[in-house]
């Protein structure tokens, strides 16, 4: 078990970061905790792809030197993928940021909890 | 002929751009242009329906010079078109009859804005419904996301931010669950289109020490589109997303966004996962029985309420449940409710979420069922349309909601065995009494008097009103009445869907 998780170290770390950032996402309070669980939890995502898609010994998908063998090159298809991810996440962040700044003007407060219970108690939001 | 292949990948690229042209347009011209061009739309989705009626085979777009296994593609069949074709037409419904409310629930010169979103949520939809690829799939679902969140919070009142942030917290769990899923899968296949990974998945299942991990990686993915399309017990975001959007928003986030993240797990399942796999893995069960209790739970729930709109929003949930009963119930009986049931609920559900605001009207703007008494009286056409929404909720024959019901007992019936047949047997019955319990009170108080004035003071409706209302009871109908009909379309569906 412990060899196995030895082995494959990256992944292991890929899915502890991921449960760290779920975590944080669904428990915490703070609207701005949250949103860097979500972005710890993607993170742990993108390193799980990353890792994968690295193999020990062989080169970028570049063709240097007239070397076309497939074997000489890791595979670019989850690079492409982070990248992809990388956006979704950048483009969700600011959204959420944005969404924050609006509630911190009208309840004062970063507590979602507290949030609601200031919600209550505004005459428009019956 | 042959150029109708190219219509689903049309239907993809033209709300995107739309999506840009409705930003620059002016309000009024922007709803025009939707309106038309969502028109144009079914248009395109039916001479596809039609294409592969015709040729009997479905088809597959390969995007640039890639063929599979690389590259990407789109594909279409009966059931795709039939599913694309459903939310279409709950697309320009809702846009047409919620209008009245949007003009009052934003900034009026920024409405052109409100129908950005729409547009591009059409995209996000007809790539979710087109798609072979699961991570273009991904991406398109987080769109999805993005412009559903958009949708909710151009009402701004705190209600709905805070329902928009509470919303948005939960899809990004799905959305992150998800990724890990198609990931772990790509991982375990190498592959990202479904074709190839079914095969390599059919391959590896065959090694008792792998089907447990495929199983985790299924699992995952499963958890992550059921808490974004809110299976019980993940529903709890339900009344205050649903209640507090404006009427349009709410008619599209029950109707189309919940069923078209269901409608990537289905398509998952059958086509990426292969259903014989499923047949052994645990996840199967476990939506039954999840399904079962949200139908239940859900139902329970609407009775407890004070608030209309929130009864339908946790009707709604009841409804999820029900699909995700069949998803579990398995087989091609258990299948073809499930989708029957999803267009059923498209149908009947905006319906219902685009009449409240109107009994509310009268009523003081209030949604509270004490102060609803008699609403139907002052809006007749309202309480006509919220009747037949809230009959085929029920499950009175003629309407939709009872031919799924059929659909639904049919399949636990047929090949099902002794437990699963209680269960869903218990779980029609539990949740038909409760339904007819809340949706009767619900008519009940609308059509009782309440003493001081009861003579109709709405009598006008616009005609983009009636119309779409006409068209969504007719849609109704046509799944009530003619139920054999749309249930042999989607046996064919399934056929070519494999």
């Amino acid at each position: 078990m412990i060899t196995h998780l030895w082995i494959n170290n990256e992944e292991a770390v890929a899915i502890i970061l991921f449960g760290i950032g779920f975590t944080m996402l669904l428990f915490q309070k703070n609207l701005l905790k949250k949103l860097i669980g979500m972005n710890i939890m993607d993170t742990g995502t993108f390193l799980f792809l990353a890792s994968m898609g690295y193999i020990e010994g062989r080169r970028p998908p570049i063709v240097e030197n007239g070397v076309l063998e497939r074997s000489a090159y890791i595979n670019p298809v989850p690079a492409g993928l982070v990248l992809t991810g990388i956006v979704v996440s950048v483009s969700v962040t600011a959204i959420m940021l944005s969404l924050t700044v609006r509630l911190y003007k009208r309840y004062h407060t970063l507590d979602i909890d507290e949030m609601y219970e200031r919600s209550k108690h505004a005459a428009e939001d019956r | 002929m042959e150029f109708i292949t190219n219509f689903p990948l049309f239907t993809i690229v033209l709300s995107l751009f739309s999506g840009v042209l409705c930003y620059m347009l002016k309000p009024r011209v922007a709803k025009i242009y939707t309106l038309v061009y969502e028109g144009f739309l079914i248009l395109l989705v039916s001479a596809v329906l039609y294409y592969v009626l015709a040729t009997g085979q479905a088809f597959t777009y390969v995007m640039g010079e890639f063929p599979a296994p690389w590259g990407n593609e789109i594909r279409a069949g009966v059931l795709e078109a039939m599913i694309a074709l459903c939310f279409l037409i709950v697309m320009i419904c809702s846009v047409s009859a919620g209008f009245r409310f949007l003009k009052t629930d934003m900034d009026e010169s920024k409405l052109n804005l409100y129908f950005t979103l729409v547009n591009l949520m059409t995209a996000a939809l007809m790539s979710l419904v087109w798609t072979n690829d699961l991570f273009t799939g991904y991406v398109f679902l987080e769109i999805l996301t993005l412009t559903s969140c958009g949708v909710l919070i151009v009402r701004e009142i705190g209600r709905t931010s805070l329902a928009a942030v509470r919303y948005m917290i939960l899809n990004l769990l799905g959305s992150g669950l998800f990724l890990l899923g198609v990931v772990l899968l790509y991982d375990l296949t190498g592959h990202l289109l479904m074709v190839p990974m079914k095969e390599t998945i059919a391959e590896l299942a065959t090694d008792p020490a792998v089907l447990p991990v495929i199983g985790v990686a299924v699992g995952i993915l499963t958890i992550g589109l059921s808490i974004k399309s809110g299976l019980f017990p993940f529903h709890f975001w339900m009344p205050d997303t649903y209640g507090w959007a404006t009427p349009t928003s709410a008619a599209l986030l029950s109707s189309l966004v919940s069923k078209a993240y269901i409608f990537l797990l289905f398509k998952t399942y059958y086509r990426a996962i292969g259903i014989d796999v499923l047949q052994q893995l645990p996840i199967r069960h476990v939506l039954l029985v999840l399904g079962a209790m949200g139908i239940v739970v859900g139902s329970l729930q609407a009775i407890h309420t004070n608030n209309l709109n929130h009864m339908v929003a946790y009707s709604s949930a009841a409804q999820i449940g029900y699909i995700y009963m069949g998803i579990g119930l398995g087989g091609v009986a258990g299948y073809t409710a499930a989708m029957f049931h999803v267009m059923a609920h498209a149908i009947t559900k905006s319906q219902l979420f685009l009449t409240t605001p109107r009994l509310a009207e009268v009523a003081g703007g209030n949604l509270k069922f004490q102060d609803l008494q008699g609403s139907a009286l002052k809006t007749r056409v309202a309480g006509f349309y919220f009747t037949i929404g809230a009959f085929s909720m029920i499950g009175i024959p003629i309407f939709a909601g009872f031919s799924s019901k059929l659909q639904f007992a049919l399949a636990a019936v047929t090949g099902a065995g002794i437990k699963r047949i209680l269960i869903v047997m218990l779980a029609l019955a539990v949740s038909s009494m409760l339904n007819a319990l809340y949706f009767v009170m619900t008519l009940i108080r609308i059509y009782t008097p309440d003493g001081d004035n009861n003579r109709s003071v709405m009598t006008h409706h616009h005609i983009n009103y009636h119309l779409p209302m006409l068209l969504l009871t007719a849609a109704n109908l046509l799944l009530g009445l003619r139920c054999d009909l749309i249930v042999d379309l989607i046996g064919k569906g399934l056929a070519m869907f494999g």
